[in-house]
């Protein structure tokens, strides 16, 4: 796979300078984002995750440390260069009044245009891919207040596109949108950073999302400083396991994904069709009792399919027939 | 430029050139419209003192309300972009009650202090007056500028700005207080602000000096563009911010300086008319709403004007009242048929 080191960072302290304080958020962070993949940024709030965002985008300086953009260090650009280098897409929202989103998406031209702000053949043409690209070419004349979130998301990540930049840094794309406008933005993003070759860097808090899409997973917390890898590199190594440790939540290392795991009260023992036993487990555990093959339960439940193809559940001498009167014998 | 923009920058540029007309033609004293054109023409006029009226009275009130008008629009586009605050407008930071400060020291000190009464001084008087206003509003302006520096948040800015207008007010009162009612009067009929208090000789140095901030203020467009993004999105755009809000800052409070020292000040209409502006172009676009406001801003002066002047009052409403009468339906309907738009939509 081809990925190019795009962004370096060395022993980087962030955080913020007051007049007689320093509150540093985070400090010792040293890695390196590449080119061609999308790396997530997780962490809980108050980790730092913005914090380290607008610094590398460079609207922080960093309290120590190095950042170095396509091998140059970041102090180095002017704001006129950085803003052909780093797009942003930021969690503030604008009140936009009477702005198509066509001009909006022009806005990402603007380092590229001259004293007035005229969008010349080739930027409307560029305008026009921004748009093709995230799939939006039929919102073109749609005023800007009268998109949805995950509308007005796509927007904005069309304005980085036009805009032009190798590095992409999106704070927190898919907080406030539907389920299904995530995944949507997240596949958009991986696709972007694989045609386009572009360095895609976000902060998100959809930590099962991130874990199945993520080239890379940024994990910061607290204290603790931040824990890069794939996201199977660091389930494997038991980090995930303990990243997000609560009372609760469980990293199941089969899918690669958390669980919501309750306190368990009993347990049973299961026998037969894998896929009926499954959901066996499933409804169990929502309900406190942890259901496993390997479990030295005295209570058996023996789920298979009969001929006819419907489920059968055997407790002792009991029959159910669904979940439903399962959970009722139990 | 897409065609309806062309058609309505053409029909303001027309609304000004009906209205203007009207101004010379309407008055307490009644001109025949052939004899208006024949004046304006520079022909032989049947009666001196018709020539004179339009001459020396209603042709420099006109020109001073029509570039008044626009400066004061132009002013309150910039201050509602970079405030990102639709209230915003060239009074609220203060540079408007810096300039009425300093005409209030100037008129009400120089009576108590020298011992004369500086309403008697004829044109010195009035020249004095200008002076201490620009002076006034620039101060205060430069006083925004720097706390603008220090602060990060807009809207602690305004809020400052809003409070350094209060306590020149306060001041103003306390001058007033100590001072005498001749000098009081001559303070309270400046702050009722007008077009016609500007005579022969100052108007031309008036519509000079905004001949040549007009056109300066309209170098911001691109950056008042990318301030509407918000202070991040612009940022990252490469714009700097701070220059960019100082420059805005300076840009609106000059105009707003200069406009007050000579016609005290006019409430409303630089409010109102960006206002007006956005609803009738359904834009955001500086490039079109710059240029839109300082024609709509120069039509609504000089209709403003006109009413002001409609035979009956005889110069006896004060424009400032106009304006406002006429300023704050204009905002309420634009914003009552935009909300119903969106919500239709």
């Amino acid at each position: 796979m081809k990925r190019e080191e795009t962004i370096r960072i060395q022993h980087l302290s962030i955080g913020y300078r007051a007049k007689h304080s320093v509150k540093t958020v985070a400090e010792g962070i040293s890695d390196s984002i590449c080119s061609g993949e999308l790396t997530c940024l997780l962490g809980e709030n108050g980790a730092g995750k913005s914090t380290l965002l607008r610094t590398l985008s460079g609207f922080l300086p960093p309290l120590a440390g190095q950042i170095s953009i396509l091998g140059r260090p970041l102090e180095a650009y002017r704001e006129k260069e950085l803003a052909t280098v780093i797009g942003v897409v930021l969690t503030e929202k604008n009140n936009l009044q009477n702005m198509t989103v066509e001009e909006l998406v022009g806005m990402g031209r603007s380092p590229y245009t001259g004293f007035w702000g005229r969008l010349s053949a080739e930027d409307k043409a560029k305008v026009q891919a921004a748009l093709g690209l995230v799939g939006i070419v039929s919102l073109q004349d749609r005023l800007v207040q009268t998109l949805s979130d995950g509308e007005r998301q796509k927007v904005m990540i069309a304005k980085a596109l036009a805009q032009e930049t190798p590095i992409i840094f999106l704070d927190e794309p898919t907080a406030f949108l539907d389920y299904p406008s995530k995944v949507e933005i997240l596949h958009l993003l991986h696709r972007l950073s694989r045609e386009m070759h572009k360095t895609i860097f976000l902060s998100t808090h959809d930590l099962e999302l991130a874990l199945q899409i993520a080239d890379q997973l940024w994990l910061m917390a607290r204290g603790r400083g931040v824990t890069v890898g794939t996201p199977e590199d660091l389930a494997l190594d038991g980090t995930l396991d303990t990243f997000f440790q609560r009372k609760g939540v469980a990293f199941e290392k089969q899918t690669g994904l958390y669980r919501i795991e309750p306190s368990y009260q009993s347990e049973v023992r299961l026998e037969g069709d894998p896929v009926a036993c499954e959901m066996v487990r499933k409804a169990l555990r929502r309900n406190g009792i942890r259901a496993d093959y390997d479990l030295a339960s005295p209570t058996v439940v023996h789920a298979v399919f009969t001929p006819e193809g419907k489920p059968e559940f055997t407790i002792g001498s009991h029959i159910a027939h669904s979940i439903a009167e399962l959970l009722e014998t139990l | 430029m897409k065609r309806p923009v062309a058609i309505g920058m053409i029909l303001l540029g027309v609304s000004i050139l009906l209205l203007f007309f009207l101004n010379l033609l309407l008055g307490s004293v009644s001109i025949p419209a052939g004899q208006v054109w024949k004046v304006l023409s520079g022909g032989d006029v049947d009666n001196a003192i018709w020539q004179n009226i339009i001459l020396k009275s209603r042709f420099p009130q006109a020109l001073t309300a029509l570039v008044a008008g626009a400066g004061l629009s132009v002013a309150g586009l910039q201050m509602q972009t970079v405030f990102r605050n639709p209230l915003a407008g060239p009074s609220v930071l203060g540079v408007s009650s810096g300039a009425s400060l300093g005409v209030a020291f100037v008129v009400l000190l120089s009576g108590r202090l020298g011992g004369v009464a500086l309403s008697r001084l004829g044109y010195m008087g009035e020249f004095a007056m200008t002076m201490a206003a620009i002076i006034g509003a620039l101060a205060i302006m430069l006083l925004i500028v720097w706390v603008a520096q220090k602060v990060r948040g807009n809207v602690t800015l305004l809020i400052i700005g809003v409070m350094i207008g209060y306590v020149a007010t306060a001041i103003i009162g306390v001058l007033k207080f100590f001072s005498a009612e001749e000098d009081v009067r001559a303070y309270v009929v400046w702050g009722l602000g007008s077009f016609a208090r500007v005579s022969g000789g100052q108007v031309m140095t008036f519509v000079i000096i905004m001949a040549i901030l007009l056109p300066l203020s309209f170098l911001l467009v691109k950056t008042l563009n990318l301030l509407l993004l918000g202070d991040g999105y612009a940022r990252n755009l490469g714009l700097n911010v701070r220059r960019a809000r100082m420059w805005v800052i300076v840009s609106a409070g000059v105009l707003v300086a200069i406009v007050t020292a000579y016609c005290g000040p006019i409430s409303f209409l630089g409010l109102a008319v960006p206002h007006l502006c956005r609803g009738i172009f359904r834009t955001s676009d500086h490039r079109v709403l710059m240029p839109a406001s300082l024609l709509a801003g120069a039509s609504l002066a000089l209709l403003c004007n006109l009413i002001a002047r409609m035979p009956g009052f005889e110069g006896a409403l004060p424009v400032n009242s106009v304006t406002a009468l006429i300023g704050a339906p204009v905002v309420a309907v634009v914003l009552f048929k935009r909300r119903k738009e969106d919500t239709g939509e």
